[in-house]
């Protein structure tokens, strides 16, 4: 539409526009300025709350012994699935919270203590003591019985907890899902490039 | 009828929609688009508008909760009025969706049309591919099922490959240190909330640059893109040769999509809704987990990569992909359009399409995963018994005891992670057998400390019956001339 059809009406006069404009100018600086604080204090609790469960002070402190029941319930040279709930749990986590792991117990009080999840991308390896193996069913990862790494992808054996035997019975530090960068042992946290951590 | 006109007028009149609206319909396109090769990007629209309907319907019933997702889907199945209907277009949808995606990605590379001044149409379109695969995804995690309860493990493991912030990664993934109630929580709200929000958005911004810039038309060898006259080129065409895209390219896209909804209605209605299988329990361990239909060529990926340099593929692989996407139109945004003229690219295509067909093929019995029951499930084919010494049958059955057949097939069951036995005694003599057992080779794992020697005799003894009749077994030249008796009794029956 062309410029000239439209009468400008109810406009200042130039020189009180130009007094004006300083003022506006810094209406519109503040505006933004308010805005861009208020925006940080508003985005600053909520990136906190959907990256809170990355904290590492926060998961270190979900760690924690829990027990396995008592030890006779793993016969000497059998190695046994064990389960236990996790010691972080909300109310409405159903069975997921019930965690399953492998326990060998080599000697009266020598056990090894395996997580159930491949260390190559995470499915439950399953326990064979006909030939004393462990089996991944996802890409047909396979362990020896003492978790060391036989054959097939996995970048190292499986994952072992850390354990203790107080008053008869299994305890082990569990919590978190095991996975290369999550290891529930420390121990064997720095020999990922070793084909065995046993 | 007359009343009908008043009251449009009445809400034309306050909305002012009615012009722009008719003149978007019947914006000229070229004659050439009218065409059957330009329905796909239209029926993925109407399939996710279908997706946004039955989702909000599952929504209805569905509960978002570790504890009760699996149950609550129990109820859908069996007890909500349609509710496995509505289940099972969500399921097919999903699948439909990427189909149609996928194929219209096909169309539009093989045509060129990401090129100038259509590059944003494709990034953005890029995009739109990645949040379609999310979903599909994502909306398998909300079928909380073993499948899901595993697959976020996997999830978990790959992410958990990052270096330095692996850990970090897992926890802010999984919403908390565990799979458990809060990642069911975190994922439905990216499956409902998020991406389909940005979904939404991208595919405004999407449809708006095919308004603004034209659809690209049908290429021609010899017809070469150039930034100064491209778009004068293109108006030319759609002015001397245009049609209004309502109705005359439109009613391709109406027919096409009528098919693809009555298709999508027939899958639903004939193949049922997709799970739940077991419950998410982890303490059963007796599963075998399986990716939805369009990941299988990752699982498939992922079994055969080498195993060193996995960790690299898995954390470049995919942003080298998606960056050279993105960066295509900025690459190549001029230039031939026709394929004729775009062998390269169209035999990348080629090469793309058919590796991701092969991968998806092999996941379909997945060779490398051990079969976990063969052992006990599987038995010796008698013809492999048949006139056999005690000790050759003693080895088969060390053979089942073992486990050997979860890798191993024997007349073609069991495993395929290793290979067949059927004729094993062709390819290795008795002392390397003894060998391979004990120590393993390859793939294979060492059995020395779980075969005593008798089992270990027998086994051997069994395996080196398995040759065709009429072929010799293995033999070791060296000793040829020591042991002049041959190695297997003339009056063996043929397997």
């Amino acid at each position: 539409m062309p410029e000239t059809t439209r009468k400008p009406e109810g406009v200042p006069e130039p020189s009180t526009a130009a007094q004006k404009v300083p003022r506006r100018q810094m209406l519109i600086t503040l505006g933004i300025a308010l805005n861009v604080v208020a925006g940080v204090l508003f985005a600053i609790p909520l990136v906190g709350y959907i990256f809170g469960p990355s904290k590492r002070k926060e998961i270190r402190k979900e760690l924690s012994w829990i027990t396995l029941g008592s030890l006779a319930q793993f016969p000497e040279g059998e190695t046994r699935l064990a389960t236990y709930r996790n010691p972080f749990v909300r109310p409405w986590d159903g069975d997921t919270a019930n965690i399953p792991c492998w326990v060998r117990r080599i000697s009266p009080d020598q056990v090894q203590v395996f997580a159930i999840n491949c260390t190559h991308l995470g499915c439950p390896v399953r326990w064979f003591p006909q030939s004393g193996l462990f089996m991944c069913p996802c890409h047909g990862g396979v362990y020896y019985a003492d978790g060391a790494r036989a054959s097939g992808p996995p970048p190292r054996g499986l994952f072992q907890y850390d354990y203790k035997i107080e008053g008869g019975e299994l305890w082990i530090k569990a919590g978190e899902v095991p996975t290369l960068a999550t290891p529930p042992s420390q121990a064997c946290a720095d020999q990922l490039r070793r084909r065995a951590c046993a | 009828m007359r009343l009908i006109k008043d009251v449009a007028e009445w809400f034309d009149q306050r909305l002012q929609l009615g012009k722009p609206l008719k003149e978007t319909m019947q914006h000229p396109v070229p004659r050439s688009t009218a065409s059957w090769a330009y329905v796909f990007g239209s029926a993925s629209l109407t399939v996710m508008a279908l997706q946004f309907v039955t989702g909000i319907c599952l929504a209805f019933v569905y509960v978002p909760s570790a504890g009760q997702a699996w149950t609550s889907l129990q109820v859908l199945n069996q007890q909500q009025s349609f509710g496995w209907f509505v289940r099972s277009l969500h399921g097919w949808g999903s699948n439909f969706m990427v189909a149609l995606v996928l194929v219209h990605m096909v169309q539009v590379f093989s045509f060129g049309a990401y090129k100038y001044p259509r590059e944003l149409t494709w990034i953005v379109g890029i995009f739109l591919l990645l949040m379609t695969l999310g979903m599909a995804f994502t909306g398998q995690v909300l079928r909380f099922d073993q499948d899901a309860y595993w697959g976020l493990g996997i999830g978990a493991s790959v992410i958990g490959r990052t270096p330095l912030v692996g850990a970090p990664l897992v926890h802010a993934m999984l919403g908390g240190p565990i799979i458990a109630g809060e990642t069911l929580s975190r994922f439905f709200a990216i499956h409902v909330f998020i991406v389909p929000a940005l979904l939404l958005a991208f595919v405004g911004v999407h449809l708006l640059m095919v308004l603004k810039l034209g659809v690209n038309e049908w290429p021609m060898p010899g017809r070469v893109v150039k930034r100064s006259t491209y778009l004068q080129e293109y108006h030319e065409l759609t002015r001397k040769d245009g049609v209004p895209f309502v109705p005359d390219a439109f009613r391709k896209d109406l027919v096409f999509s009528g098919v693809i909804i009555l298709a999508l209605v027939a899958c639903a209605a004939l193949f049922g809704p997709f799970g739940p299988k077991g419950p998410p329990d982890p303490t059963v361990v007796q599963t075998v987990p399986r990716p939805d239909f369009f990941f299988l060529w990752l699982y498939a990926a992922l079994a055969l990569l080498p195993p060193q340099m996995e960790t690299t593929l898995l954390l470049v692989g995919p942003v080298l992909a998606i960056g050279f996407l993105i960066a295509l139109p900025l690459i190549s945004g001029t230039g031939e359009k026709h394929w004729s003229r775009r062998p390269f690219a169209i035999l990348s295509l080629l090469v793309i399409i058919v590796s991701l067909a092969a991968l998806t093929q092999l996941s379909a019995y997945a060779p490398w995963s051990p079969d976990m029951d063969a052992w006990s499930s599987t038995p010796v084919p008698p013809k492999f018994l048949k006139g056999r010494s005690a000790l050759e049958r003693t080895g088969a059955v060390v053979l089942q005891a073992k486990q050997c057949r979860n890798c191993h097939a024997l007349g073609g069951e069991g495993g395929r992670r290793g290979p067949a036995l059927d004729t094993v005694a062709t390819r290795l003599t008795g002392d390397e057998l003894v060998r391979q057992v004990l120590q393993g080779r390859g793939n294979m794992p060492a059995y020395g400390k779980n075969l005593s020697p008798a089992e270990t005799t027998a086994l051997v003894a069994f395996l080196k019956t398995l040759h065709p009749a009429n072929e010799a077994p293995a033999r070791d030249s060296s000793l040829v001339g020591v042991v002049a008796a041959p190695q297997t009794r003339p009056d063996a029956p043929s397997p």
